[in-house]
Formats: structure tokens, sequence, C-alpha cells
């Protein structure tokens, strides 16, 4: 077997981090990837909700969009949109919510709107979705992002939702509820936020990882924690299943209609 | 009198220059048809509201027929961008387009309301997000009872709202399954509702719960079947993905966009281009 990219190692560590039973709202992309991953593996009784309503989703494939039909064949129930938000997320059954997005800065703040000013942006992004919600109704949050000086900045262009907005206790002092983001999953590291300055910290590094590395491809000055962990590597188990959803995946999106 | 008529005929009678027009679908069950149907019309000026724009958005805003969008995330799932989309916000190609936006709660909340009859939609949401800053109709109060500082949107009531469904029966009910996103909502916070359907039956074999949408609430309904290509309607065929995918190359450059949907919208029907219903 080929040795794990970083790009799936980012994808086995966030699963990792999924324990069974937990009731994860999942984001379409690698959130998706990585829990899925995390129920065909150590966490078989993990509840999948996603904002096209369904909930308790076992897709045999990734979904390609966060309404593929594959979600609701597999789901527990499928409920409207405006029932997952309101029943659902708001009604605090949600332990984790499980975010991607184009910008997350050094108080874990993300942005997926734009990139330059708002009124006249260099690239408009997709928008809000789901997420400005499940990061402040979620108990906690998951972050998943490629590392990259692009994506990981000191201050994002614009909140979309909010992480700990100027640090300190300034999210629970404008009134949010839950703890927020508890870590920040690259291709690189973990980040988890300080206890008191709520920066982002890198407390692990995936296996050959060096500091230098993740200075460079951070975009501000980046701190890292007294003990730091490195991460264990990716098992067989793991990174066959992994493989084996992928090819599934390519060969169902392949080909017309499919 | 039947509710039933062709397709362009339900379009030309409902649905005028500068309309607030939602055409709804999580995903799933998206009026592609009646959407190009608006684009071969040639209607003008268009609010256009929905959760999620993807592709047939991208087309009727970059075919000029829109001057505003509703939305909470507008791009091409699994995908990328909307690039017509984009051109138009980030170039004002083919127009300038104003944006209300939202995040999915807060427009399930503004649909909700309406809905209901109520002026606003009511949740806890977007604190801390620059949204609030940008977006003067997002706005709070304080809770009568806690006292907690809660987030509000208006209404929208949409003068028409499109859906597609799997099926209706011979009066006009309508019956749809698997992920119903807001459907239901937006054709009861509409003033009208044209409804597209995959087929139609004799009698509905809706359980007692089912989204079942009455033909008293439906203004018009047409028999449009594949209505919801290249999107999908569950149990009659799949979601192709690999147009989604296709959809990239073909809308990033305006030409090719031009001659794509001369191509295939204006002069001849996608949906026959498309083929047959993969059971």
């Amino acid at each position: 077997m080929t040795a794990a990219s970083p790009s799936e190692i980012m994808t086995i560590v966030a699963s990792r981090l999924l324990s069974n039973g937990t009731i994860c709202f999942v984001g379409i992309g690698i959130p998706s990837k990585a829990a899925n991953l995390a129920r065909l593996t150590h966490a078989p009784d993990l509840v999948l909700i996603y904002e096209s309503g369904t909930i308790g989703a076992r897709p045999e494939v990734f979904p390609l969009s966060i309404g593929d039909g594959e979600l609701a064949t597999t789901a527990d129930t499928v409920v409207s949109t405006t029932e997952i938000f309101s029943y659902w997320l708001q009604g605090g059954r949600v332990a984790v919510g499980f975010l991607g997005a184009a910008q997350v800065d050094r108080f874990a703040n993300l942005n997926s709107t734009v990139i330059g000013n708002y009124d006249s942006p260099k690239v408009r992004l997709p928008g809000a979705g789901g997420a400005p919600e499940i990061a402040a109704l979620a108990a906690e949050t998951f972050v998943i992002i490629e590392h990259d000086k692009r994506k990981l900045v000191e201050k994002v262009d614009f909140v979309t939702s909010a992480g700990f907005l100027d640090g300190g206790d300034s999210r629970q002092q404008r009134g949010i509820r839950n703890s927020g983001p508890s870590v920040i999953i690259t291709d690189l590291c973990c980040f988890r936020p300080h206890a008191e300055t709520k920066e982002l910290t890198v407390t692990q590094l995936h296996p050959g990882v060096t500091r230098e590395q993740v200075r460079n491809a951070t975009g501000w000055s980046v701190k890292f924690a007294d003990e730091i962990f490195e991460t264990e590597p990716p098992t067989e188990t793991e990174l066959d299943t992994l493989r084996d959803l992928e090819h599934r995946t390519e060969l169902a999106h392949r080909g017309s209609g499919a | 009198m039947s509710k039933y008529s062709p397709l362009a005929d339900a379009i030309q009678t409902h649905i005028s220059d500068g309309d607030c027009v939602a055409l709804e679908g999580f995903t799933h069950l998206i009026p592609f048809a009646a959407g190009h149907e608006i684009i071969r019309q040639r209607i003008r000026d268009l609010t256009l509201v929905r959760m999620t724009p993807d592709l047939i958005y991208d087309q009727i805003i970059g075919m000029g027929c829109a001057r505003k969008l509703i939305f909470s995330w507008g791009g091409n799932p699994g995908v990328g961008s909307l690039h017509r989309f984009r051109d138009a916000v980030e170039n004002q190609y083919p127009n300038e387009i104003e944006i209300d936006e939202r995040s999915h709660a807060a427009m399930a909340a503004s649909y909700a309301a309406a809905a209901s009859g109520l002026p606003f939609g009511l949740l806890r949401g977007f604190v801390g997000s620059d949204l609030l800053a940008h977006n003067p109709n997002l706005k709070s109060i304080d809770c009568p009872y806690t006292g907690e500082r809660l987030a509000t949107v208006p209404a929208i009531r949409p003068d028409v709202a499109i859906i597609h469904a799997q099926q209706a029966d011979r009066v006009g009910n309508v019956h749809l399954w698997g992920i119903v996103g807001v459907q239901k909502e937006i054709a009861l916070a509409a003033k009208r509702v044209i409804v597209t359907v995959e087929e139609i039956v004799d009698k509905l074999d809706a359980p007692p719960n089912a989204c079942v949408i009455p033909a008293w609430v439906v203004t018009a309904i047409s028999h449009v079947p594949r209505g919801a290509k290249p999107s999908y309607a569950h149990g009659y065929y799949e979601r192709d993905n690999e147009f989604y995918r296709s959809w990239d190359a073909i809308s990033r450059s305006r030409d090719k966009f031009s001659a794509w949907m001369n191509q295939h919208i204006m002069r001849e029907s996608f949906e026959t281009l498309h083929g047959e219903p993969m059971l």
C-alpha cells in the first residue's frame, strides 16, 4: 500500500476525533468524508445529520452534493430544511458541528462569503449556507481546512461564522452560548484554541511535519503549545476503508446520470 | 376548471417582468424546465429567491433576467463556483445584481413566517457574523419573556413559487417525497404557485403524513417529465453529477455560456437533449 497523502492523513485525523454515538451535523466535502470514515471504522453509531434534512444518514459512497439521493435513502428520517434548522440544530440536539471554510483566522473565525471587500469582492464565494448557525448552536465545532497561507490568515476578509471573534471572552460577550471551535484540523497539524486568549495554537503535528513547515504555511506568527503530540500514523484499516470509499465513490459518480 | 396547462402557458400567464419568483429545491427536484421556460420567454427584472441558487439560477442570471437575488448559498454543489453569478456580482455582467444575503436557517425562517402569515421570522442566528453589518434586513428583537436578544428576518412572500414534484393526481393534488427542502413552505408563502410534475396518476398513494400540497393551493400545474434534470427526482432518475461538473467549464466563459444557452435552451429542449429518464 502506498503511504498516506497529507490529505488522507487530515481526513483520518478528523475521523478519529468523532467518538461513537456522537450526534454530528456535517458539512459537505471533507467533513462528510471524515465523518463517514469514522462511521465505517471506530464509530458505527455516529449519527450524521446533513442540512438537507437527512438524519442518521449512512451513505455507501461520498455524496457529491449535500442533497444526494443516497443520503435520503439511507437516513433514519428525512425532515424539511425548516425543521432541521429549528427543531434539531436550534433545539440543541447537535453535539458536534463539522465545518469547512475558505478561510480561517487566528481566532478561528470562518469565511465562506467573499475574498476582498463585500461590496466589490475580488472573489465572490458561495456564501454562508448553514454555517453561521451550526457554528453558534452545535455544542462545539470542528473545522477542517487545507494548510495554506491564503487560507489560514491573520484576519478573515469576512466573518461568515463567528469563532472567537477578537479572542479572549469576546465570543461570550456577544451572547453566543456554545463553546465554539474546539479543533482546527489541517493536512499538517491540529490547532486548538488557547484556554484564555483563544488564539489558535498548534497542539499536534502529523507524522514527519516540522514546525518550520507549519510556520511557512500559516498567515500569522504561529504559536506552539508547550506539549506537542505527534499524530499516530494511519492504520491499515483506516487507510483501506478511506481508499475503498473513494474508489466506490468514483465508480458511482462516473458516467451520465450516476 | 382544470389547473393543467402546458408549461409555456403557465409561465406566460402567471409571471411578469419585475416579479419576485422562487424556484425552490434543496439539490433535489429543482424545477429546471420551468427556469428554462422563463429564459426562453425573456422575462426581465426578476427578484429571484432561493436558499441554494445553483445552475438554473446561474443560467437565469447569465441570460440577464434578474435584477436581485435573495439567497443563502450560491454555488455548484460539490464542484465550486457559479461563474455567471460571480460575473454579475464581481463585474456587473450582464447587468448589476442586488443581493440580499442570509443564512439557510434565516431563509427557512423567512419562508415559514410568510407561510404562517407573520411579518418576520425569529431565530437564534448569525450572532457575530459580518452578514449583520452588510444586510440591513437582518435585525434583532428582545424576547419579551426572557430578555434574550434574538435575530429576526423579514418574511419572504414571493409573487410566484415554482416547484417540481414526483406526482400529481388528475385534480392537481401534488405529492413529493425524499429531500423535501422548503417546498411546502414556499408554496404556502407565495401568492401564486406553479407546479411541474414527473407523472400524473389516477390516485396519489400518499401515506397520511406525506408531503402533499392540495390542488386548491396550486395555481397552475404542468406535466413535465424529466423537468428537474440535471438535478434528480427521487424514485425516477438520479442526479446527473457529470453535467454539474461539466457546467464549470461551460459557464466560465461568457461566449461559451451564450453559445451553449443558444443551442440547448433557446433553440431546442434541454429535456429532449437529456434523453429518457433513468428508472
